[in-house]
């Protein structure tokens, strides 16, 4: 008996929008290989020709040429179909009783990393609809690293990068929040394969760069384990070892719970360190990119590390409007100054964490080491204590509701 | 020594660096021309950082290189689409012989006056433009105007590339002359009459980056069929950047009908006096616009019968609209097309040569081409349920060029007397007291992210970059 059941295989069709392209015919001159036609009514792209190579997307003077939708390779948009839009169709959801199911390894990881929240929480209401494991270990997809950036000046104590990952023509769609597992190459000392490392996509769906198929991830190399032992990170220094143009195996995503809200109004309470920030650095930038939208809501963001020269995207992040972001950074190790925690900080805006606690509209996002869960928690049982209110029951409470999302390694 | 970094000031593909020449001569034109546009070009708005767009290669990949530049440092480049060495001459009597790579002597002369004749439009519309700023409704169609500008700018280099490349002393005479005219100077004034017309305020630069920069698509891509090979590839890229000042039309319009539904839906209201008093456009004007625009346009294409046109087809200089893709035998000998004139008080169709029709042939072209985009701003009011509709006036309304010149014919096509006119030319073309009030509306809006309140936002920004991105910083 075949046991195995094929991935859902699913496409990145290429899409114009009709309602902004004005059929000035550059996309069709440009494109090398005529993937794309039009009627009197619309211009529109040939899924069975189109091999998204992007040549046409930086002469479209409207931005109409980038669009794409995630869809199953048996419900391709047809010409025809495609022809006698009048605006583009919706991004459907996928269609979850035909995911497959989670392999145990990661399971084990996820479970171990929302321990701290008591398992899993409901994601918000609003979230998007994640696609899960599309790519497993008997099927992974291959990635090619299109950028390798130092995040930390050279001789700091860590060395944090930033890696892009380019999926090409393999779909790979995320959300943020998300994770995706990383198989270095290779055996370990008894011959056996690498295990799988799961790394938080530090990018918006829309990409790290919007017009690409790519995603990011913030990866701290590994060079003592929990305890303080020297120990190479195999993962983690194969990674930042990696060169432009290096072929990565990668399975996902996965997540389904640590998930930003989509609805106007809606709030982040975001608490990080390190490369805890990825995530939050995803849903930062899917805000800022939306920033036109005029959507509402607030974001404040308490961020901690040794020092600022070790704080993944400190300058970007110095560089956010103060009305977009409220930004709090607490630094442990500045020369001459008291060690400062994310909690310290917590403590300091009393007022404001109460509001967005009490606030049905506010998400909760805790990234970074485990070290730091109880500290935020006890900050967050006195301010609940100053407000008159009371933390166990408060807790469940925004579990329940999809506002407390926790993962910690 | 040579010291000027020819490739890196002056992008190009044609091999600038090695040809000295063409260097001394864009060495003594290249100073009057940033004269010109000190002079002429955006009024008051040189030291600005303005989010351009500028292209540095033909590749995909160097067609939209974006950051923040002053104007007078736009690296204004010089680019001809990619060669190919087989092309073939494909229409009118030199079919099927290769094309030219340099210029016969016995087309010289028309081929200069095609060229002198695009290029003058190109500094013209700069010039037409260079008050706008002064009353932008936001810093995306500030930024969107001045890219507009430099494009033009960048089309003005292409043609006079043509001419000191291509026809010597003449030429460069030319090139001289094209930074001397002054579009409505009654002494010197630019070739075309439309070009001589001014562009008072935004409505009028969007239906004129619709209707007349699309005027300019179309004659560009006749000029891309040329036998004259570099005329060829350097209109066909040109064309990628007329299809922004179309869009900035397109789009433009379409956000102003945008806002005017919803103030008629809030006031449900579509009395144009309750809507001017809110402060936008009512639909009424737009349409008297839209009808200014699309004749004075119209008139572009030149006489509905012209020897010229013949002889400009013939020889193989000026093709048609996509005659690449047309299936019948490129040469038209004995062919005839439908041309209009009044008989008996009427408008009726006649047939005439084709050869002599293809100013006619290239107009039709462009009026099918306007009419579907008009379809589109229809959408949005039939979207936002108001149940006004734009249409394009008759082709012969409005009309000084042609055998329709001296005829009165009303926007539905009828022939009328001088008297029924002058009793609705107010109905039917945008009046002073249209134009007072649209002036009156056009105050600066500088903002990041705000617009004024006649026009609605875009629904996205350049380059994806937010709609309240700071486009041009003033320093």
């Amino acid at each position: 008996m075949n046991a195995e059941i094929a991935p859902l295989e699913v496409i990145r069709q290429h899409l114009i929008d009709p309602e902004i392209c004005i059929r000035c015919n550059t996309c069709e001159e440009t494109c090398p290989i005529d993937a794309i036609t039009h009627d009197s009514r619309n211009y529109v792209v040939d899924a069975a020709i189109c091999d998204g190579c992007n040549a046409c997307i930086s002469p479209c003077p409207t931005g109409s040429i980038d669009n794409w939708r995630q869809v199953p390779r048996n419900k391709i948009y047809t010409l025809d179909e495609q022809l006698g839009w009048d605006a583009l169709p919706a991004q459907e959801a996928p269609d979850i009783s035909a995911a497959p199911e989670i392999p145990q390894e990661i399971a084990r990881i996820t479970a171990e990393a929302s321990a701290g929240q008591g398992g899993a929480a409901a994601p918000p209401w609003s979230a998007a609809h994640p696609y899960v494991n599309l790519h497993t270990l008997a099927h992974p997809a291959f990635a090619t690293v299109s950028g390798n950036f130092a995040l930390t000046v050279p001789g700091a104590s860590s060395d944090i990068r930033h890696i892009v990952l380019d999926f090409g023509a393999t779909a790979f769609p995320v959300l943020e929040g998300q994770t995706i597992g990383i198989v270095p190459p290779g055996t370990d000392a008894y011959g056996r394969p690498h295990h799988v490392r799961l790394y938080s996509v530090a990018s918006p769906r829309d990409g790290e760069r919007p017009r690409y198929n790519n995603l990011a991830l913030t990866v701290k190399r590994v060079t003592v384990d929990h305890a303080g032992q020297t120990v190479k990170g195999v993962a983690s220094n194969y990674l930042c070892d990696s060169a432009k143009g290096d072929t990565v195996k990668v399975v996902g995503p996965f997540g389904t719970s640590f998930l930003m809200p989509n609805h106007p109004g809606s709030s982040l309470l975001m608490i990080c360190t390190g490369t805890g920030s990825a995530p939050m650095r995803a849903m930062t930038e899917r805000r800022r990119r939306r920033i036109a939208q005029k959507e509402g809501g607030e974001l404040m963001l308490f961020f901690g590390a040794r020092a600022a020269d070790e704080l993944p995207y400190f300058g970007p992040l110095l560089k956010l409007p103060k009305d977009f972001i409220d930004i709090n950074f607490a630094f442990s190790r500045v020369p001459g100054k008291p060690k400062q925690y994310v909690q310290d900080l917590i403590r300091r805006r009393v007022d404001d964490v109460a509001r967005l606690l009490r606030d049905d509209q506010c998400y909760i996002y805790i990234c970074g080491l485990k070290g730091m869960e109880e500290g935020v928690a006890e900050a967050f049982k006195e301010i609940c204590r100053r407000h008159g209110m009371d933390w166990g029951a408060v807790l469940p409470e925004l579990r329940i509701k999809g506002r407390y999302h926790l993962e910690t390694y | 020594m040579n010291t000027i970094n020819y490739s890196e000031m002056i992008p190009n593909n044609v091999d600038l660096a090695s040809d000295r020449t063409l260097q001394r001569a864009l060495e003594q034109w290249q100073p009057n021309y940033l004269k010109w546009w000190s002079d002429m070009g955006p009024d008051g708005s040189q030291d600005f950082d303005v989010y351009l767009r500028t292209a540095v290669s033909v590749e995909p990949g160097g067609w939209a290189h974006f950051d923040h530049v002053k104007m007078p440092d736009y690296r204004w480049g010089i680019f001809l689409a990619p060669a190919d060495a087989e092309r073939k001459i494909h229409f009118g009597e030199h079919m099927g012989e290769p094309a030219w790579q340099d210029v016969p002597g016995e087309h010289r002369a028309n081929l200069r006056r095609i060229i002198v004749t695009q290029g003058d439009t190109e500094p013209a519309s700069v010039e037409q433009q260079r008050h706008l700023g002064l009353t932008c409704p936001s810093q995306y169609d500030l930024r969107n105007l001045f890219q507009v500008n430099v494009e033009e700018g960048r089309h003005l280099w292409a043609m006079v590339y043509l001419l000191h490349r291509y026809f010597g002393r003449d030429g460069r005479e030319e090139a001289e002359e094209l930074l001397l005219r002054r579009s409505g100077d009654t002494d010197n004034p630019r070739i075309l009459g439309a070009f001589n017309e001014k562009t008072p305020d935004w409505l009028a630069f969007y239906m004129f980056t619709y209707f007349t920069d699309r005027d300019g698509k179309f004659q560009l891509c006749a000029l891309a069929e040329s036998s004259f090979d570099p005329l060829a590839r350097t209109t066909k890229f040109m064309l990628t950047e007329e299809a922004h000042h179309m869009f900035v039309g397109e789009s433009g319009v379409a956000r102003v009908l945008q806002r005017t539904c919803e103030v008629m839906k809030r006031l449900e209201t579509d009395d144009p006096a309750r809507i001017r008093a809110e402060g936008a456009i009512d639909l009424p004007t737009i349409q008297r616009y839209l009808n200014f625009h699309f004749s004075v346009t119209v008139d572009l294409f030149g006489a509905d019968q012209s020897s010229n046109a013949a002889t400009f087809y013939n020889s193989g200089l000026k093709g048609r609209f996509e005659e690449g893709k047309r299936s019948d035998d490129h040469r038209l000998q004995g062919a005839n097309y439908r041309i209009l004139e009044v008989v008996d008080g009427r408008l009726v169709e006649r047939d005439a040569p084709m050869q002599n029709a293809l100013n006619e042939v290239l107009r039709d072209d462009y009026i099918r081409d306007s009419v579907s985009g008009i379809g589109r701003w229809n959408k949005v009011m039939e979207k936002a349920g108001v149940s006004f509709r734009l249409k394009v006036p008759h082709k012969a309304f409005n009309r000084k060029i042609g055998t329709l010149a001296n005829t009165r014919v009303s926007p539905d096509g009828r022939v009328v007397s001088a008297a029924e006119w002058a009793a609705h030319a107010h109905e039917w073309l945008a009046t002073p007291e249209d134009r007072a009030f649209v002036a009156s509306l056009m105050g600066r809006v500088v903002e990041p992210g705000k617009f004024a309140n006649w026009i609605a936002p875009p629904n996205m920004g350049i380059n994806k970059q937010p709609v309240e991105f700071q486009y041009v910083r003033f320093n």
